[in-house]
């Protein structure tokens, strides 16, 4: 029995459908990411799980039980939100303890279920003082002992890290990702950000305009994204994705990238797709991440499907840990991703290679991954 | 967000989960709270429109039975105010509006400059003179009416020796002259804190930008600030004209007589001990009294909640 | 600071400075007129006023000092209670009229400011209505409650109509209780404002923190009594403090309430200075009276205008 289930989740707002059929299932101790662009719906659909919002149709489960209908208190639910939301006029004990006390539970009880949290977060030494008083991570980790305490089925965070800057960022990230593996807990976890997706998640969902996209690993996400949009949002630099067409001979089919001043590319069908739909002549759209698209010095040793190919170096970008080369093919941007001490000058002509063991397709008019 | 944006930007989340007795309840008791503000204004319009013994023989909430605009006619045209030889509320309500006009017109100028002044051209003491300018605004009048009173005694001793000698007072004395004065005097504290707010919020980086085209002083003001002043000089209109209007202790200290604004002719005619008190008259003069600033309020009443707020909250 | 080109400095040095100094005081000459005028008018006439009553003046203002003379005059008036004296009687309806004034536009503002916080349909119509008392004059105010509640036309009357013939009200025409009906027009006049504030305090309250409330299980009364409500607490005090200095200056809807003042009975520090100043012809008395009036506005208001301006610095 998986702890969240969503069966065709619909919400409208007047004559606007925000969500427009969710299907997702969480199991015990999963970390579940929604992921997308601002306005796809995400956060409709976490306060829709924690009750905040209602819904149309559809049915929530948690823990096997209908939870539609119910108030947020009575969900077995805790939320931490972006801006942690802690009661400014109590102090961070009473901040932890307050949803205890509004369920009647007695005052030792709460004391001491609010020093086992605090332990926990190493926060004992905060307890006296205000909201106002503290760290934004030092206020990250009050509102996840507020939502420890409940000791919930579900845990809900709602783009909480994006209050914060870049170096606490990673920081807190890993705390979140140090407690989930500690506590064991289920943690339905919303971000526009897909590195932290990629970092956090067991499972990611992601979402545009209120449908689902895919959800899968974040493996899957990564290296069979289902379509166009999903390829090209997760991922950073963005999957390079070329027009190309199917070319059929003698029994073979093979793709075709067509290019202005140099010869097309041309390559044979990625192990990913089926060959056996492909039609002679059919448009596709070619998929493949920077990190595939290297040189031979740099391309990976257990490649099985090779693709050389001669191209002009563009821009070369310096990123530290790489470099980043742009050139051009089927009259678009190609990035790869080499060496840093990849030594390549503007205006170059270099010899590049595809690992095509990487490499997807893509219908341009179903934006299906084929 | 300003405060006064806050309000009349209505409510921005999901619906709360009431019963419907808690409804009914709230519905109830805002309506009930909403009679009690509104009746008294409609008693006033009623008695207005009756003759003068069923006001005295009648019942206040029953409608007139011989409706009648007599009242306001008289009001305007013929009762008596105090000892005044004057008829009617038509003279004080001009007077009113000739001290009103100046009075805002260059209280507000000067409040633009003066906030211009003080939140793009620091100089050292800047908060300090803001912090002074603004007690100002809740001084009592009592503590300096009678300084005010032989100060402009004195004025009016220049202007007699002026129409001594060239026919002509140059407004010294002149009681609608020494209203403005006055209330540009006292206003100004309002209306600089106004516009200081307002100018404190807007983005410094487009004065310099002006700056480094060439422009001067005022053409930064005139160019770059005023045109994009709309707002805050609809709030500061509003409130200047809404107290300026409404002001008793200045009007009744300082413009006695026939040069009376509006308000003290109203007190004057309510309050008279001779004769009988034809309340159907004081309640017609009452209303033309309000008219100005209700009609204000209605056509500006989000301007006007943006200025209270503005001066209470100060941003 | 305005550019010169270096040749223009070099021909014509002293006036090009000049106008270039000009310049840069040119900000505080604009502000000067209205900072002096404020200097002069406000504070200058405050201290004037201050010498004033150290003075014995009567009618006309005299430059005789005699000490703290009137303070102590107004001093043991303050205890001169059978029978009262006008500034024992001033200062009991101050404190009356004052804390009633306050205290039920609070409780008023709070709570009307509370349920149109529920999300309620008809809000545009509600809120300009409780509201419009604002636009009001005082005197208009005055005129219309002293009408409403006049026994013989107005409230007892109507009530008597209606059948409750044993109903009583004539407050407005009874001196020791017409200071009631003075609270009455005031609360009413002002309710709406305070209620405007309390409005834009609660609205202001982070959302997130709602639905935290929420999610643990609060009710509508506890998330009330127990976050929101403590959160607005500066709003409190703004409008304590602004009603306050208000009811301190009352003058205008004193008069239009109680007309004659008869017996002095609704007298207020106002009122006193007032009368004693151009009618009773006791004009250091009466200065007297002003500076204990800014006094307390004073103490009251500083502080809090001090604490404000320092928030907006920081």
């Amino acid at each position: 029995m998986a702890t969240l289930e969503i069966k065709a989740l619909r919400k409208r707002f007047g004559a606007l459908e925000i969500l427009k059929g969710i299907d997702i299932t969480l199991e015990k101790g999963g970390f579940l990411v929604l992921v997308g662009p601002s306005g796809c719906g995400k956060s409709t659909l976490l306060n829709t799980i924690a009750g905040l919002e209602s819904i149309s149709s559809g049915e929530i489960r948690i823990g096997g039980r209908v939870v539609n209908d119910l108030h947020p208190s009575k969900r077995d639910i805790a939320m931490v939100f972006q801006s942690y939301a802690l009661y400014p006029n109590m102090s961070v004990g009473e901040n932890i303890a307050f949803g205890m006390e509004m369920r009647g539970v007695a005052k030792p009880e709460r004391d001491k279920a609010v020093a086992a949290v605090a332990k926990t977060l190493q926060i004992e030494h905060l307890l006296q003082r205000r909201p106002g008083q503290l760290s934004g991570g030092q206020r990250q980790r009050v509102a996840m002992g507020r939502a420890l305490v409940r000791q919930p089925s579900v845990f809900l965070f709602d783009e909480p890290l994006s209050n914060l800057d870049a170096k606490l960022r990673v920081d807190m990230r890993i705390e979140i990702k140090r407690l989930h593996q500690t506590t064991g807990t289920t943690i339905v976890y919303v971000t526009h950000d897909q590195i932290e997706a990629m970092t956090l998640a067991t499972k990611i969902a992601v979402l545009k305009d209120g449908e689902v996209q895919q959800v899968g690993t974040p493996s899957e996400i990564y290296n069979m994204p289902d379509n166009l949009f999903v390829a090209d949002f997760m991922g950073s630099p963005a999957m390079n994705l070329l027009e190309g067409r199917v070319a059929r001979a003698n029994g073979e089919a093979t793709i075709v990238l067509e290019r202005s001043d140099h010869p097309a590319i041309v390559a044979p069908i990625p192990a990913s797709a089926n060959a056996e739909t492909l039609v002679d002549g059919a448009k596709v759209i070619f998929g493949i991440r920077p990190e595939a698209v290297n040189d031979m010095e740099s391309i990976d040793r257990n490649a099985k499907t090779v693709v050389k190919f001669e191209a002009k170096v563009e821009i070369v970008e310096p990123a530290g840990s790489d470099t980043f080369v742009v050139t051009r093919a089927a009259g678009k941007e190609l990035t790869a991703r080499m060496r840093a001490d990849a030594d390549l000058k503007v205006g170059q002509n270099h010899t590049f290679a595809f690992n095509l063991d990487k490499a997807v397709l893509f219908d341009p008019a179903t934006t299906q991954r084929i | 967000m300003s405060a006064g944006d806050l309000i009349t930007s209505g409510p921005s989340r999901e619906p709360a989960r009431h019963s419907l007795t808690t409804r009914i309840v709230i519905y109830g008791l805002l309506v009930v709270f909403a009679l009690v503000y509104i009746v008294p204004l409609v008693v006033m319009v009623n008695t207005s429109l009756k003759p003068l013994d069923e006001v005295t023989g009648g019942n206040m909430f029953a409608l007139p039975q011989h409706l009648t605009l007599q009242p306001w006619i008289r009001a305007w045209g013929e009762a008596r105010i105090g000892v005044s030889e004057t008829a009617g509320i038509a003279g004080y309500f001009a007077n009113s509006i000739k001290m009103v006009v100046p009075a805002v017109l260059i209280s507000t100028v000067l409040g633009a400059l003066n906030g211009y002044v003080l939140t793009k051209w620091r100089f050292p003491g800047h908060a300090l003179v803001f912090g002074l300018m603004l007690f100002a605004c809740f001084i009592p009048f009592q503590s300096v009416i009678i300084p005010m009173a032989v100060i402009l005694g004195m004025l009016g001793h220049i202007g007699n020796e002026l129409k001594d000698a060239t026919g002509w007072s140059f407004g010294f004395g002149n009681s609608t002259v020494n209203l403005v004065i006055v209330h540009v005097v006292y206003g100004l504290g309002f209306t600089t804190l106004f516009f200081r707010n307002y100018y404190e919020a807007f983005p410094t980086e487009l004065v310099k930008a002006a700056m480094m085209d060439g422009a001067s002083f005022f053409q930064i003001f005139r160019r770059v600030l005023l045109p994009n002043s709309t707002p805050i000089i609809i709030v500061t209109v509003i409130y200047q004209f809404t107290n300026i209007w409404n002001d008793f202790l200045f009007g009744s200290t300082f413009a006695a007589g026939d040069n009376a604004p509006m308000t003290v002719a109203l007190n004057n005619l309510v309050n008279t001990s001779t004769g009988i008190t034809e309340y159907n008259v004081n309640m017609a003069a009452a209303i033309i009294a309000a008219g100005p600033t209700l009609f204000v309020y209605i056509v500006g009443g989000r301007y006007f909640v943006r200025g209270l707020m503005a001066g209470a909250v100060k941003g | 600071m305005a550019t010169i080109a270096p040749t223009a400095a070099l021909d014509r040095p002293h006036s090009v400075r000049l106008r270039a100094r000009l310049q840069d005081w040119l900000p505080r000459i604009v502000l000067a007129p209205s900072f002096l005028l404020i200097l002069v008018f406000v504070y200058g006439f405050d201290l004037w006023t201050f010498f004033l009553s150290f003075t014995n003046s009567r009618a006309f203002t005299s430059t005789k000092l005699i000490g703290l003379a009137n303070y102590q005059k107004l001093w043991t008036w303050t205890f001169e209670t059978d029978p009262p004296s006008n500034w024992y009687t001033a200062l009991v309806n101050m404190g009356l009229f004052g804390g009633l004034y306050v205290a039920f536009c609070l409780i008023l503002g709070l709570g009307l400011a509370i349920l149109l916080d529920q999300k309620i349909r008809g809000e545009g119509i509600l809120r300009p209505i409780y509201l419009y008392p604002l636009a009001l004059s005082f005197i208009v105010t005055g005129t219309a409650w002293k009408l409403f509640l006049d026994p013989r036309i107005g409230l007892e009357k109507a009530v008597h109509d209606w059948g409750w013939t044993s109903f009583h009200f004539d407050w407005v025409v009874n001196p020791s209780m017409m200071i009631y009906c003075v609270a009455i027009a005031g609360v009413w006049q002002t309710s709406g404002f305070v209620m405007a504030m309390f409005l834009a305090g609660l609205r202001g309250v982070d959302s997130e923190i709602l639905k935290a409330a929420q999610i643990d299980g609060a009710s509508t009364f506890q998330t009330y009594r127990r976050i929101i409500i403590p959160i607005i607490r500066p709003v409190f005090f703004s409008a304590l403090i602004i009603l306050a200095h208000m009811a301190i200056k009352s003058y205008d809807l004193v008069l239009s309430v109680t007309g004659k003042n008869p017996g002095g009975a609704a007298e207020l520090p106002s009122t006193f200075m007032y009368s004693y100043t151009f009618t009773r012809n006791q004009m250091a008395v009466g200065s007297t009276s002003a500076v204990i009036m800014l006094a307390t506005i004073a103490a009251i208001m500083v502080p809090y205008l001090y604490s404000e301006l320092k928030e907006k610095a920081r």
